[in-house]
């Protein structure tokens, strides 16, 4: 594996765009809301998702991503062949 | 490097892309049925699907040198038409003796329904009746924790049913862990919005090795790009790792899957075989 300073160096730039983009369409959000109308029901749940998945993004631990993907996932519930009927 | 893209659907690809594929390397490649962009009205559309599957791709591929293998099915999307789909996988075992075919799929699930979940029971017992390998295919973004879940589930739940014998596809940082730990195969597909990423990718056989993992680009008619495997080469070279585990995952690992089937009949790169094919098609 690459050290964690070749990481850096190397993605540096690619994550400061992508953060750019997060901040700017966050922004523009914003301004939608304002200018505009606010934002749904639904749609305040699906804004307060990505408000959590920056908070996961802040904490600690090698698995972030993994974190992230299960906030966006829907529950697996063992009980699944009783629900479905099965 | 050569390898294998074991999931790309070149039924809506180009022939430029053939040309593409070949000279980034692409030795074979196996093609899985799966869902059109519309639902097909007639068992008739299927078994039509199935012969360019089995006859018109392995000749267009055979053209730039490329070794083209298959998977039969009706896929999760269309399986909502119960009817339909008991008529199609009635109907597959025509098809299932043509020499490039190598199993059953790719099956699985798409919102996680009643009715998928049936339609795909009743694939996993034409599989087990016919002896076949299992290709799988795992739901999209929010449904893919809980549809992989149900899907292990199911697999596992059959004991009739040898991991080492099914691949399950689409696998991510979330699902990945539980995919190898239960004795599968895992293959990532490199398809930039809504699955994994080069980069992801090459995170995941960082953290987990090269054991059971596959790569492929599922190049259908979506937003994909079909030489995404090399690009995922390209990463891993980028960062430092082996040739043999970067081989391994791109080359390897599908030849030891796929050669569990009677039909894998491949053929490696500067073999007398692979001369004689030269010949034939080159």
């Amino acid at each position: 594996m690459q050290s964690a300073n070749k990481i850096l160096d190397d993605s540096f730039l690619e994550i400061r765009a992508k953060l750019l983009e997060v901040a700017a369409t966050l922004d523009r959000l914003d301004r939608s809301c304002e200018e505009q109308a606010p934002l749904t029901t639904e749609a305040q749940s699906r804004r307060a998702k990505l408000d959590e998945a920056i908070r996961i993004l802040l904490s600690e631990g090698p698995d972030r991503a993994e974190r992230v993907q299960k906030l966006f996932s829907r529950e697996y519930r063992t009980d699944w062949r009783v629900e479905l009927g099965l | 490097m050569d390898y294998i893209d074991p999931h790309i659907h070149m039924v809506s690809r180009t022939t430029d892309d053939y040309a593409t594929l070949a000279r980034m390397g692409c030795l074979a490649m196996s093609e899985p049925a799966f869902w059109a962009g519309f639902d097909r009205g007639s068992v008739d559309g299927f078994r039509d699907y199935f012969r360019q599957l089995t006859e018109v791709e392995p000749k267009r591929a055979a053209q730039y040198g490329i070794q083209h293998f298959t998977w039969l099915c009706i896929n999760a999307k269309e399986a909502e038409n119960v009817s339909l789909s008991r008529e199609v996988i009635a109907m597959i075992p025509e098809f299932l003796h043509r020499p490039n075919v190598l199993g059953i799929g790719e099956i699985g699930l798409n919102k996680n329904t009643r009715n998928e979940a049936t339609v795909f029971l009743e694939h996993l017992e034409l599989a087990v009746k016919h002896d076949q390998l299992i290709l799988i295919h795992t739901p999209h973004l929010e449904d893919k924790y809980q549809g992989t879940r149900m899907i292990l589930d199911m697999l596992c739940g059959d004991s009739r049913i040898d991991p080492s014998r099914v691949l399950v596809d689409h696998v991510e940082e979330h699902t990945i862990q539980e995919v190898l730990d239960r004795g599968f195969w895992a293959g990532m597909t490199l398809y930039p919005v809504t699955k994994c990423t080069p980069q992801r990718a090459a995170d995941m056989i960082e953290r987990f090795g090269g054991e059971r993992l596959m790569a492929n680009s599922a190049g259908d008619w979506g937003p994909s790009k079909p030489t995404a495997v090399p690009d995922l080469i390209f990463e891993l070279r980028r960062r430092g790792h082996a040739e043999s585990l970067i081989r391994r995952v791109v080359y390897e690992n599908p030849v030891e899957f796929f050669s569990q089937s009677q039909n894998f009949h491949f053929t490696p790169r500067d073999t007398e075989a692979d001369r004689r094919l030269a010949r034939e098609y080159r």
